[in-house]
């Protein structure tokens, strides 16, 4: 009986095999040329199976924005003590909800890791991530993502104790010997190598394989500086350092980290809307158009603002959104700034690049016209 | 001639002669005892002062509801309420009908709820009534139990329906209009860990009683297939299979078939538990002697009735323990959601962590989170023993 069965599983395996090797050996010619005359009768290309290209419509139809953020980052993404999302990154999930809809809540948030965010991207798991993702030439081309505009300029940078330095504008040459703790396999601690080599200044690297550990490491005494994303630095460092006040963060830039909103290639008009809200947002604190004030704006004579808030013009139905679109958004979450000072007020973070460019920062929108 | 020693003989009953034989019988047994305490003394000492100054115990009572069921929504926290009182029902018709069996579990349950309702009433919290309904609900129905005609039965029944009507509250549904619809992604906090554990462990034992006869069997189809799986299972990190159900899955299905990401996490705990379920329960079969198969045949039982009634009662017994080490196992893997997006009990504490209010907490906050879990698993512990004990497990 059991011999029976081995034979008759060789059997199974053989046929199957068979099976799948026949085709190869019938006439290829014939194959080819039936391919060629497929291919010449249907030249509209296959949209690829889950990114689609109608995205914009597929949430219009849901009813709701699906927005990948991050679950745990202090003034970033987080559930506060209601069970309610906040965070900056959150706030532009909403920012998107309200000019879809209408509403700021319309948004189902997904709390990603870093390993899963950008695969959850790419097979349309999530319509949008805002998850404080640094727009790189890898994430941009070879895993298939499109960036928004930056909501945030990050750059890494290096807090040390102020017994050791206490001068925020001083050089990497004042750290001449130091150990410095830093997480390892991150781009921070290449950046770190390569920048003390270029200054010619000797330092003693003291690697972590988790942030956290990292920041105790340096609060214990074990490093005289420590280095990270300077939102991190800022936030995390309140958050575990024991006396924040005795810490300094250089000036120092070390490597910029543009931090921007992601949508999967391939689809420009999901790509265009969600741009343009954020856009929006920058413009707007830019015209001083606030939550609280935006409605005394509806009657102002200037065309700008006419058009930004949909007052005239059809800027919003060539998007394949409401004209009125930024007025939903400034009206349910505010502007760009307002957004800033809530979320990251309380860290003290200083707006630095992120300031306008009329403030001498990095915000730019380009003409609503 | 000598004096008469007249004092008292020395105590050999009482705390103080427990102490003297089993701390300082000898001069080592003295130096150890002595050792450990000025070590236990100055490691707990630090821990102590932490706990009574620098330790802001307010993030656990502002974040209280928050850990228990995350984003659930607040106004629907009395179908969770519902659901405790029922399980103290069935608790209590349990006690009623069964007593003796039950009723080391029924004890500790209303002590479980009087501790709480203690709690919250120190705290001043609302929920201490909750716990004391909770508690005269498991009265009430034990008593009920006494007397109520077919309590074994109506007990059992009421056990199989409780699990479904666990899901129907906690989830909703579009055509009762008392329970709208809940969204599974709000599930989150300690609602979703147990729910995680209890659909994860009741999925896979089926299926792995299943796979584990499968194995065992005379058809090569089935068998191959059980050892295919089982050994593929087996290979495979759950973190993997986690990914491979929260990822992969949906680029197989159709588009518009898009199972909830709660259900699809539920449906890879239970793929992957049954794999290890299987090997339990086939360590059982394997224990039972050929001497019971051929009594079975002997009596006319077929093949089935025979696996029904002889094998597999026997089989289950013997591997109780394992298969709640399983159980212990699950319930703490389930924290391993975190990498998929869920919110469980684990996640919900690092979110809690990040409120810009409480930084600096993560000791206070994990610290709590586990307690929860060395609670829940002390209970587990126990339901073990008494099951244990209640099928003679290792006596008879």
């Amino acid at each position: 009986m059991p011999k029976f069965s081995y034979v008759f599983g060789l059997l199974v395996v053989i046929s199957v095999l068979l099976a799948a090797c026949a085709p190869s050996g019938a006439p290829i010619t014939v194959e080819v040329t039936r391919i060629v005359e497929v291919a010449g009768e249907a030249p509209t290309p296959v949209p690829p199976p889950v990114a689609g290209g109608e995205r914009l419509q597929t949430v219009l139809d849901r009813g709701k924005v699906i927005c990948g953020v991050h679950g745990s980052f202090q003034g970033f993404g987080f559930v506060d003590s209601a069970g309610a999302w906040s965070g900056f990154d959150v706030d532009f999930c909403r920012a998107w909800a309200a000019a879809l809809f209408n509403d700021a809540e319309a948004v189902e948030f997904r709390g990603l890791s870093a390993q899963a965010r950008f695969t959850a991207v790419q097979s349309g798991e999530v319509d949008v991530l805002s998850r404080n993702s640094t727009w790189t030439w890898t994430r941009d081309t070879e895993l298939g993502l499109t960036f928004g505009p930056v909501t945030f300029y990050d750059g890494q940078a290096i807090m040390v104790k102020k017994e050791i330095v206490s001068d925020p504008t001083a050089g990497l040459d004042a750290l001449e010997g130091a150990n410095v703790c830093v997480q390892s396999g991150t781009t921070t601690e290449l950046n770190l190598a390569d920048q003390f080599r270029a200054a010619n200044v000797g330092y003693t690297p003291v690697v972590f394989e988790d942030q956290t550990a990292a920041f105790q490491a340096y609060d214990e005494g074990r490093c005289d500086a420590i280095t990270s994303d300077r939102s991190q630095l800022a936030t995390q460092g309140q958050a575990v350092l024991a006396n924040f006040a005795d810490h300094v963060i250089l000036d120092l830039v070390m490597s910029k980290e543009p931090l921007a909103p992601a949508v999967a290639q391939g689809d420009d008009k999901w790509a265009d809307a969600v741009h343009w809200v954020v856009y929006g947002m920058i413009q707007a604190e830019e015209l001083g158009i606030t939550s609280a004030n935006v409605d005394s704006f509806l009657s102002s004579q200037d065309p700008v603002v006419r058009r930004l808030l949909g007052v005239e013009g059809e800027l919003g139905s060539k998007l394949g959104l409401s004209n009125d679109f930024v007025y939903r958004v400034i009206k349910l979450v505010g502007n760009y700034g307002e957004v800033y000072e809530k979320n990251l007020g309380p860290f003290n973070l200083a707006r630095g690049q992120n300031a306008l460019w009329t403030d001498g920062g990095l915000m730019y929108a380009p003409p609503f016209r | 001639m000598a004096a008469i020693d007249l004092r008292p003989p020395r105590l050999t009953v009482g705390p103080l002669a427990w102490v003297r034989k089993n701390l300082f019988s000898t001069w080592y047994n003295t130096a150890l005892t002595l050792g450990v305490s000025w070590l236990l003394y100055s490691s707990l000492k630090s821990a102590a002062l932490w706990s009574q100054t620098e330790a802001r115990w307010g993030v656990i009572e502002a974040n209280l509801t928050l850990f228990m069921i995350g984003q659930y929504p607040r106004e629907e926290l009395w179908r969770i309420w519902l659901v405790i009182y029922l399980l103290a029902a069935l608790v209590g018709l349990a006690w009623g009908t069964w007593r003796n069996a039950a009723r080391g579990f029924a004890v500790m349950a209303l002590g479980a709820g009087a501790a709480f309702a203690l709690i919250c009433f120190a705290l001043n919290w609302e929920a201490w009534i909750n716990w004391l309904i909770a508690d005269a609900i498991l009265l009430i129905f034990f008593l009920i139990g006494n007397f109520l005609p077919y309590a074994s039965r109506v007990t059992v029944v009421g056990w199989l329906l409780y699990f479904p009507a666990i899901f129907l509250l906690v989830a909703g549904s579009r055509h009762i209009a008392a329970l709208p619809p809940v969204e599974m992604s709000a599930w989150s906090g300690l609602l979703l860990t147990l729910l995680l554990t209890i659909v994860g462990n009741l999925g896979s034992l089926p299926l792995g009683i299943l796979l584990a006869l499968g194995r065992q069997s005379k058809l090569p189809i089935v068998r191959y297939f059980s050892i295919g799986y089982i050994e593929l299972i087996r290979g495979v990190p759950l973190v993997t299979v986690l990914y491979m159900a929260d990822i992969l899955l949906p680029l197989f299905l159709p588009v518009d078939v898009r199972p909830d990401r709660v259900i699809r996490a539920m449906v890879g705990f239970i793929l992957f538990e049954a794999a290890y379920q299987a090997e339990n329960v086939r360590g059982g079969l394997q224990s039972i002697h050929r001497g019971q198969y051929e009594a079975a045949h002997a009596l006319g039982l077929s093949g089935a009735l025979t696996t029904a009634l002889i094998v597999l009662p026997q089989a289950l017994r013997a591997v109780v323990p394992a298969l709640f080490n399983s159980f212990i196992s699950l319930f703490k893997d389930t924290s391993l959601v975190a990498i998929i997006g869920l919110f469980d009990l684990l996640r919900i504490a690092r979110s809690v962590i990040a409120q810009p209010e409480w930084l600096g907490t993560h000791r206070e906050v994990y610290l709590f989170a586990f307690l929860i879990y060395w609670g829940f698993n002390l209970a587990f512990t126990y339901g073990n023993r008494r099951v244990e004990q209640a099928l003679g497990v290792g006596k008879r």
